[in-house]
């Protein structure tokens, strides 16, 4: 016992009377019983918005890019704010998992599973975005730098779109074998114990043949280890490139060197928000109370409030910048953001990204389940809204009058967007009732150090 | 006299740890140990060397260094130079600035998916691998060693016993 011994301040992360067995259970539990009602009804409701996202895709797809409410003015407005909010929700998956486990936080190990799962998933839905916007989305392999029939035709290695086909591609496949490589211990857990043999034949295909040597586990530390130093950079990487889409042009209010740190601030509160909305919801409908306690709720909180007040502190720096530039193309494009026609959407970012998160100061609220729901969803409608901003006011009045107009979407944009929100949560919900949702051989082991039932044996 | 196998089946990693480090006192050969979840310490005291997975880790990213450069100076700089915004392409070190995003991100990718592939093949980690863990309850909440039953079978099984084991079985070799 001495051997796990942890400060008595340090609050326990699993709850209950637990043994290594009980975890067992109670990460299978949700495998192995059928879903209820309310898990179909929310499916078929994803499964909806899913096929009507599909069909607004095809119409696109099918007619062209015309179907968008884009204009000669605003040649990039829906789209792309789409496609950096779901990058940037994206984020808080390896953040937890890498980050958190560089700094030993062992608070990381009731969460980690489904926030990679999140980042997979989300992942997704912001590469659909570019592809389908291609106008040919067969030929989204021209993208990478391959050999080909049409003369020396390359990729432009200059161009931070193609940094972002680099980084993005790296990021989900690397975050893909991170998450992989954590689930097998746990997918071998419930093939071991399945006892309808189909579901033996599923989990010994997706645990790879687990057995669990020491030799096995010596290594799966070290790789985890080094998979968590290369991925953390690289989940920094990843968020300051989708930046430099922005930065590296000329245009007024996205010139701004201070867009990769402003950019990943923003894609962890984004991120962590999206994971507090869905283990809030998660850990109610899997009874996995004893795992995700209220101190991870909390702990997310202050991440939130920390990230938002980053975000903040960039907007405020920002208009700042512009005044003290002197260029008045530059201040003209802040002060349209905050004053001109889109004034609302300024003003929605403000109030949710800034405003919002500081009630997390006050300890009863960021441990109140419904108000920490309540914020994340503000925040990530926020965060919406912050690219929005970012992109359509500097945009939609450039530097000649005459060509100044409005963006409004059409219902395919809408659509579109709906649909990958539909999707999501398709693959979030079978997620949820097919995987181990807790890491859980991670939390067997910082169990003794951890664990409520454990804590009072040492405290007596 | 014939050596026999042993598979000793223990219900708590604290107790594990020490019957491995008394097994490995009286010198007895320990083939396997199956646990499961990491049992800090247990590869020291099976006297396990350390894994060097890392030092291939830093090889693999350096080859991912190098292809990333090879490839950039090949298609921007070699095959087809173009003059971009005004900033000719004719010299991959004075263009590197705009290659150095690439250069990161092939590094990463490198050394992360050539580790993890060389981490599976090395423990023997693909699909339609069949699970070797003599005992389903390894993945759950017990803890197996595979070992050689020693010199003289009743005392090997009496130490075992005393130092917690909760269940010993004979295999054949």
């Amino acid at each position: 016992m001495s051997s796990h011994y942890e400060a008595p301040v340090r609050k326990p992360l699993v709850l209950g009377d637990k043994s290594y067995g009980d975890i067992s259970n109670d990460i299978a539990r949700p495998v192995e019983t059928p879903p209820n009602t309310d898990w179909w009804i929310a499916f078929s409701i994803a499964m909806v918005a899913f096929l009507w996202g599909l069909g607004c895709m095809a119409y696109t797809i099918g007619t062209g890019i015309g179907t968008w409410g884009l204009n000669k003015t605003v040649g990039w407005a829906w789209d792309i704010t789409n496609f950096v909010w779901w990058v940037g929700i994206g984020h808080a998956g390896t953040l937890i998992s890498a980050v958190l486990l560089l700094f030993r936080q062992k608070w990381r190990m009731g969460i980690n599973r489904s926030a990679e799962a999140m980042t997979i998933f989300s992942v997704i839905q912001a590469g659909l975005f570019p592809i389908i916007h291609m106008g040919r989305p067969w030929l989204a392999y021209w993208l990478f730098p391959i050999p080909n029939q049409f003369g020396s035709l390359w990729v432009n290695f200059n161009s931070p779109l193609l940094w972002d086909v680099f980084a993005i591609s790296t990021y989900l496949t690397v975050s893909l074998v991170f998450w992989w490589t954590g689930l097998l211990p746990d997918f071998a857990m419930i093939r071991d114990r399945a006892v309808k043999p189909w579901r033996k034949n599923i989990y010994s295909l997706l645990s790879f043949g687990w057995s669990g040597r020491a030799k096995d586990w010596q290594r799966f530390e070290e790789v985890s280890l080094v998979l968590a130093g290369l991925a953390t950079p690289l989940v920094l990487s990843v968020h300051t490139i989708v930046s430099f889409d922005f930065a590296t042009s000329v245009i007024p209010g996205w010139h701004t060197t201070i867009f990769p740190p402003y950019f990943v601030a923003g894609a962890i509160f984004s991120g962590f928000a999206m994971v507090q909305t869905l283990l809030i919801i998660m850990r109610k409908v899997s009874r996995l109370e004893s795992y995700i306690t209220i101190q991870h709720i909390e702990m997310m909180n202050i991440v939130i409030m920390i990230t938002g007040s980053i975000v903040g502190c960039a907007y405020i720096t920002e208009l700042f910048i512009a005044w003290y530039s002197g260029v008045e193309y530059e201040q003209y494009a802040f002060l349209n953001r905050a004053t001109g026609p889109y004034w609302w959407a300024y003003f929605l970012m403000m109030s949710c990204n800034v405003v919002s998160p500081q009630i997390m100061w006050v300890k009863k609220i960021r441990t109140n389940i419904i108000v920490s729901f309540v914020i994340s969803i503000v925040v990530n409608v926020g965060m919406w809204f912050e690219r929005f901003v970012i992109i359509v006011t500097s945009l939609h009045r450039d530097y000649l009058p005459s060509s100044w107009t409005m963006f409004s979407p059409t219902f395919i944009d809408i659509g579109i967007f709906i649909g990958t929100i539909g999707f999501f949560f398709v693959l979030f919900l079978l997620y949820a009732r097919s995987f181990p949702v807790v890491a859980q051989a991670e939390i067997k082991s910082i169990l003794k150090s951890s664990g409520e039932n454990y804590k009072k044996l040492r405290d007596k | 006299m014939s050596l026999k196998r042993l598979h000793v089946l223990f219900d708590d990693d604290d107790i594990l740890l020490d019957a491995v480090k008394e097994i490995v006192k009286s010198k007895i050969y320990i083939h396997e140990v199956y646990t499961p979840f990491p049992v800090h310490g247990l590869d020291k005291a099976m006297k396990l060397k350390p894994t060097k997975i890392s030092v291939a880790t830093f090889i693999y990213g350096c080859i991912g260094f190098t292809v990333s450069i090879l490839m950039m100076n090949y298609i921007m700089i070699v095959d087809w130079p173009q003059d971009i915004g005004g900033k000719p392409s004719f010299s991959y070190i004075e263009n590197m600035p705009a290659f150095v995003p690439i250069m990161f991100e092939l590094t990463v990718f490198f050394a992360a998916h050539l580790m993890v592939i060389t981490f599976y093949l090395r423990s023997k980690l693909w699909p339609f691998k069949e699970a070797e863990n003599p005992d389903p309850s390894t993945t759950d909440d017990k803890f197996l060693i595979d070992m050689n039953s020693g010199s003289n079978l009743s005392k090997t099984k009496s130490m075992l016993k005393k130092m917690g084991a909760i269940s010993i079985k004979e295999v054949k070799e």
